[in-house]
């Protein structure tokens, strides 16, 4: 496993670089938006991502709780501390592409709200994770992670009703789509997506190691008690 | 089940007498809600016509930030005397330690809303357009969901440094839908202009979700030491 990892990290950059080309060179600029629009191979493959990283975190949580296996917590806290970043990709991408073509930073919408209500709840996740005390964080973050995770379905329907009663800017209608674009964005998607998953992977082998020599330490430092000096 | 129900009772009963007794979560909520309403009141000066519209908004973000003061007591309390520990140590179920802390934080919760809301209705000049029967449910759907969500993330809460902050920085994320619901329900019904139908069955929803969800874990978090 641990061959593979220069292996997929080289394959990723290839990726990526692959994908910059593609979003910035060939795709056609957009007609109504202008180069803009490019922040789009972006913003999507972030926001998607993060959902990715998310879900792995729910599932690793539930894993966590039936079987209580310290690696898979560790893999839990990975995940959801990249999919952090990459929503925040999302948050900060979003305005900047909204600003110049809606002349709005930011708007009630659907799709932003849910977002940053997600964003809001996994930054609590992490933040009761470095706040917590006792040994047993694992349990009650992976509590907090179901929470979330069962929260996400209300969160949808009550946002889906506020905005049905409030007036919202119109957003992009309908209209054809370039296939040089689409490539461009399933290959960013693809690309992000290994990106993604790789950073949580060491971000996973580090935590692990960290662990480790957390242990180690704390059963030399027995050690030295016990042995008269 | 018999048992488990007369072990809620009783920790209710303690809980309510201890309250009666030293009227420490009622008078510390009531204080800070009043303050709330005080300054909001200075800092929007509404009329009439506007203030149907924001206080919705207003009274459950000062019942909100109120009952975050009575649900940091709740378990604090146990701590004391190393009580809590006690509880893990005995066989009795954890459901109905955490059914007698929720309805108990209920009763308190629901005190200082029955005492607040003529209060605010002075302040603001306030008359329901709408159907205003309707306001019971909200109250009620509303407080049980942030009571449920409150009771259970203060007992998550207990196991951190600076747990008094880290209750309102996990429950208010997660309370957001059920927030959104009882501040438009409320306005919806002050306003007259929209049916409050559809926020009460999605309060009701999130009651039954989140209590469903409490019940599974409790058990999980209580013993997590």
């Amino acid at each position: 496993m641990k061959r593979a990892f220069p292996i997929l990290a080289i394959l990723t950059a290839i990726l990526l670089s692959y994908g910059l080309y593609q979003a910035l060179v060939v795709a056609p600029t957009e007609q109504t938006m202008g180069d803009v629009q490019r922040i789009f191979y972006y913003h999507v493959p972030s926001a998607w991502t993060a959902g990715v990283l998310f879900f792995i975190n729910f599932v690793a949580s539930i894993v966590y709780l039936a079987r209580r296996n310290s690696k898979v917590d560790a893999l839990a806290l990975a995940a959801a501390e990249v999919g952090v970043v990459f929503c925040t990709i999302v948050l900060v991408t979003g305005p900047i592409w909204a600003r110049p073509v809606w002349g709005i930073w930011w708007t009630w919408d659907m799709r932003l709200t849910l977002t940053l209500v997600l964003w809001l709840i996994y930054v609590s996740y992490l933040m009761l994770r470095r706040f917590s005390t006792s040994g047993q964080t694992p349990v009650i973050a992976a509590v907090l992670a179901i929470f979330g995770t069962l929260d996400m379905p209300l969160v949808y329907f009550s946002i889906w009703f506020f905005r049905t009663q409030h007036p919202q800017p119109v957003m992009g209608g309908g209209g054809s789509i370039d296939p040089r674009m689409l490539h461009a964005f399933f290959v960013n998607l693809i690309a992000f997506t290994c990106f993604g998953l790789l950073v949580c992977w060491s971000r996973y082998r580090l935590e692990v190691l960290r662990r480790e020599v957390e242990e180690l330490q704390a059963l030399e430092s027995l050690l030295e008690l016990r042995s008269p000096r | 089940m018999s048992d488990a129900g007369s072990l809620t009772r009783s920790t209710l009963i303690k809980d309510l007498r201890l309250e009666w007794r030293s009227k420490d979560a009622i008078n510390s909520m009531l204080f800070f809600a009043l303050l709330v309403v005080v300054i909001f009141s200075f800092s929007f000066d509404p009329t009439a016509e506007e203030s149907r519209r924001i206080a919705g908004g207003l009274i459950w973000v000062a019942f909100l930030f109120a009952a975050v003061v009575a649900l940091n007591q709740t378990w604090a309390r146990e701590l004391r005397n190393q009580v809590l520990d006690a509880y893990r140590v005995s066989p009795a179920p954890a459901n109905s330690l955490f059914l007698a802390k929720a309805l108990g934080n209920f009763i308190f919760v629901s005190m200082l809303e029955a005492l607040m809301t003529p209060l605010f209705i002075a302040f603001y000049n306030l008359r329901a357009l709408g159907p205003a029967y309707q306001l019971i449910f909200v109250a009620v759907l509303g407080t049980w969901a942030l009571v449920v969500n409150g009771t259970f993330f203060a007992a998550m809460s207990l196991r951190t440094r600076s747990r008094e902050i880290m209750l309102p920085l996990l429950l208010f994320p997660i309370t957001i839908p059920a927030l959104l619901a009882m501040v438009e329900a409320t306005s919806s019904i002050l306003t007259g202009e929209f049916s409050a139908k559809f926020w009460i069955v999605l309060l009701a929803a999130y009651d039954v979700v989140f209590t469903i969800a409490s019940l599974f874990l409790f058990d999980l978090v209580l013993h997590a030491e």
